[in-house]
C-alpha cells in the first residue's frame, strides 16, 4: 500500500513537467476552420494524477486568454482548484491541461518557427478559432489513448472551448463545465478586445508583427493587458482593493502613477509583457471574437442529442461575461433536453472570480463530478 | 427559506408519482423531496431553486438544478415536457401564483401543489382570541420575516381551481403529520392537490 502510494506520488510529481506533443506533420497538416493548413503542430501540455486502467477518469482543463498548460502546482493558474483533495481532485482524476494553438507558452503560435521560412511566423500565422483549438486538443486526447473524457472544464475562453467540445465532440465527453462564459462574443466584448489589439498595433515596435529578434511592442501589449484587467474586475473589487488611495512616494499633479489603481495596472501590464507574446494576444483575442457556437444553428438545436451532463457557473458582478449570458447557455441546454445544473455564485470579484472564488466552485465541481462519474438521477446507464 | 417537507407530505407525493416519471420541482429547496423520489421511484428529476445555498445542497445530493426565479416563467420548456411538476410549499411564496400555476400546468402533464392552510383551527384561534397574526407549526414565521406572500386556505384553493377550470384529480390533507379526512379546511395544516388542466 505504502509503495503504491509512493509510486503514485512520484508519478504525480513527474507528471507536472511540461510535455510536448507534435502532430500534423506535412503533408498531413491540421486543417483549420479557415481552410488554411497548420503543421507541424505542437501542443505543450501537463498532466497530474493517474489515468486509471479503464481510462475513464481523465479531465481536460481549458485555459483562458493568457493561460498556459501549467494549471496546477506552484504558480499554477488554477492551483486552488486542482490538486489532492481539491475540486479537481488529483487523487481521483487524471488532469490534463494544454496550451492552446496560437498561444506562446509552448504550443504552436505566431512566435513559433514557420517551417517554410525558418523564421517565426509573425502575422503569417493563420487565423485560428476556438474550434481549431479544440480540434488540436482532441488529437492530444487521442494520443493519450483516451476515448471519452470524464469532463471538460474551463472559465472565460476556457468555457468557450468547453462549449465547443459539447458541439464538436459530444460523444467524447461525459460532462462539461463551462464557467463565466458565453455562447457568442457580443459587440461590447469585441470592442474591448479591439482596443487592446489597437494598442499593440499602434506600438511602432510591433512592425506588422515581425518584431522577433528585435524590440518587442512592450508598451502596446502592456496597455492591452491593462484594459483587460479593468474588465476582469468589478467596481466593488477595485474600490475595495485600491480606493482612491494615492501612492506615498509619488509627486502630486504629474502624470505618474499617483493612484494605487494606476500603479497596479502598470505593474500588471509590465509584468505581462515578460511572459506573453503580443502577436499571440492578437490571434487569441481574434479567435475569441469570432466565437459564436450557434453559427447558422439556433438555440433550440445547438446541443440536441448531447448526452453529457452540464454544469454552468456564473458570478455576480461579472460584467465582462455577465450571468445572463450563462443563462443563455442554460436556456440552450434546456431546449435541447440536456441534463443541466446552473449556479450563479455570489462574488464581488467580477470576471476574475472564476480564478479566485474557488471555495464555492470547489464544492459545486467536486459534487457534480461525483455524480457525473457515478451516474445518478435514476438514470440507468 | 422553505420548511422541510413533513414526512407525510413526502409519502403522499410519492404515491401520486409513477415509477421513472420525469419530475420538475419548482422551488426544490435543498432537494430532499427529489432525492427521496429518485431513490423510491427512480424518477428523472430536475429542480429549480432561487437560493445559491440550496443549489449547493442539491448538487451535493447529485441533483440537476437551475438557479432561477420561478416568477420569470418556464418559457424554455415546451408543453407537457414533464410528467409531473411539483410546487410544494412554493405557491404561497411566489409573486405571481396564478402565473406560476398556469406555467406549471402547461409544462407538466400533472401538477402537484402543497401549501400551508392559513385558516386551520389554531390559526383561527390565534386571530380570533389572541388578536395576533398566527404562528403555527405549518406557518412558523413571524409577520416580519415570513417568506409567504399569499395566504390561502383549502377552500380558497378549491374555489380557485373551479374558477380556472383546473381539475383536482386527487387531494390529501395533513394534520400533525397524519392524513385527515374530516373538515380539512378547519383542521388540515397542509393541503396537497394533484391537478390537471380541466377537461370539458
Amino acid at each position: 500500500m505504502e509503495a503504491k502510494q509512493l509510486a503514485t506520488a512520484s508519478q504525480t510529481l513527474e507528471n507536472k513537467e511540461t510535455k510536448y506533443f507534435t502532430f500534423a506533420n506535412p503533408p498531413e497538416e491540421l486543417i483549420l476552420e479557415s481552410g488554411q493548413k497548420l503543421g507541424p503542430t505542437t501542443l505543450a501540455y501537463e498532466t497530474c494524477g493517474t489515468l486509471n486502467k479503464q481510462k475513464q477518469n481523465a479531465i481536460l482543463v481549458l485555459h483562458a486568454l493568457t493561460g498556459d498548460a501549467h494549471a496546477s502546482g506552484t504558480n499554477g493558474w488554477w492551483n486552488n482548484l486542482i490538486g489532492p483533495g481539491k475540486g479537481l481532485d488529483t487523487n481521483k482524476y487524471f488532469i490534463i491541461c494544454s496550451n492552446v494553438i496560437g498561444g506562446c507558452q509552448g504550443s504552436t503560435g505566431p512566435s513559433a518557427t514557420n517551417p517554410k521560412t525558418g523564421k517565426p511566423y509573425g502575422t503569417d500565422f493563420p487565423l485560428v478559432t476556438i474550434g481549431d483549438m479544440v480540434n488540436a486538443q482532441a488529437r492530444l486526447i487521442d494520443q493519450l489513448g483516451i476515448e471519452k473524457l470524464l469532463a471538460v472544464v474551463g472559465g472565460s475562453m476556457g468555457g468557450m472551448q468547453a462549449l465547443q467540445w459539447m458541439v464538436s465532440y459530444p460523444e467524447r465527453i461525459r460532462s462539461a463545465i463551462p464557467i463565466a462564459t458565453t455562447l457568442k462574443h457580443t459587440p461590447q466584448q469585441i470592442a474591448f478586445n479591439e482596443v487592446g489589439r489597437q494598442a499593440i498595433m499602434a506600438d511602432p515596435d510591433w512592425k506588422n508583427g515581425h518584431y522577433y529578434g528585435s524590440q518587442i511592442p512592450a508598451k502596446g501589449l502592456a496597455v492591452a493587458r491593462m484594459i483587460g484587467h479593468i474588465t476582469y474586475m468589478s467596481d466593488i473589487s477595485m474600490a475595495e482593493k485600491f480606493g482612491r488611495r494615492i501612492r506615498g512616494d509619488k509627486e502630486k499633479f504629474k502624470f505618474g502613477a499617483e493612484f494605487e489603481v494606476e500603479g497596479y495596472l502598470r505593474y500588471r501590464g509590465d509584468n505581462f509583457v515578460k511572459r506573453f507574446d503580443a502577436n499571440s494576444y492578437l490571434y487569441i483575442t481574434k479567435a475569441i471574437d469570432y466565437f459564436n457556437i450557434l453559427k447558422e444553428k439556433n438555440l433550440a438545436t445547438i446541443f440536441k442529442g448531447l448526452k453529457a451532463k452540464v454544469l454552468v457557473i456564473s458570478f455576480k458582478l461579472d460584467w465582462l461575461y455577465p450571468a445572463n449570458q450563462s443563462q443563455e447557455i442554460v436556456k440552450a441546454c434546456k431546449l435541447s433536453g440536456v441534463d443541466t445544473t446552473y449556479c450563479e455564485i455570489n462574488s464581488t470579484y467580477g470576471h476574475d472570480a472564476f480564478l479566485l472564488e474557488t471555495e464555492q466552485e470547489t464544492q459545486l465541481i467536486k459534487n457534480f463530478l461525483n455524480t457525473a462519474k457515478n451516474g445518478h438521477n435514476g438514470d440507468i446507464q | 427559506m422553505k420548511q422541510k417537507p413533513f414526512k407525510a407530505e413526502q409519502e403522499i407525493i410519492l404515491n401520486w408519482i409513477s415509477k421513472e416519471a420525469s419530475v420538475l420541482d419548482l422551488g426544490c429547496c435543498d432537494g430532499e423531496l427529489l432525492a427521496f423520489l429518485i431513490s423510491e421511484k427512480q424518477v428523472h428529476a430536475q429542480g429549480i431553486e432561487l437560493s445559491e445555498n440550496e443549489i449547493h445542497q442539491c448538487v451535493a445530493q447529485g441533483l440537476s438544478v437551475f438557479q432561477q426565479d420561478i416568477d420569470t416563467g418556464l418559457s424554455e420548456y415546451a408543453d407537457n415536457s414533464f410528467d409531473y411538476v411539483i410546487l410544494n410549499q412554493t405557491l404561497q411564496q411566489v409573486k405571481k401564483p396564478d402565473f406560476a400555476l398556469k406555467e406549471a400546468l402547461r409544462v407538466g402533464k400533472q401538477v402537484i401543489v402543497g401549501f400551508p392552510n392559513f385558516v386551520e383551527a389554531s390559526a383561527r384561534f390565534q386571530i380570533f382570541f389572541k388578536g395576533r397574526v398566527p404562528v403555527t407549526k405549518a406557518l412558523p414565521y413571524e409577520w416580519y420575516d415570513t417568506p409567504n406572500l399569499h395566504f390561502l386556505g383549502i377552500a380558497d384553493f378549491k374555489d380557485y381551481c373551479k374558477k380556472r377550470n383546473i381539475h383536482i384529480k386527487d387531494s390529501a390533507h395533513i394534520r400533525k403529520n397524519r392524513k385527515i379526512k374530516l373538515f380539512p379546511n378547519l383542521f388540515a395544516e397542509i393541503g396537497l392537490f394533484l391537478l390537471t388542466i380541466g377537461r370539458v
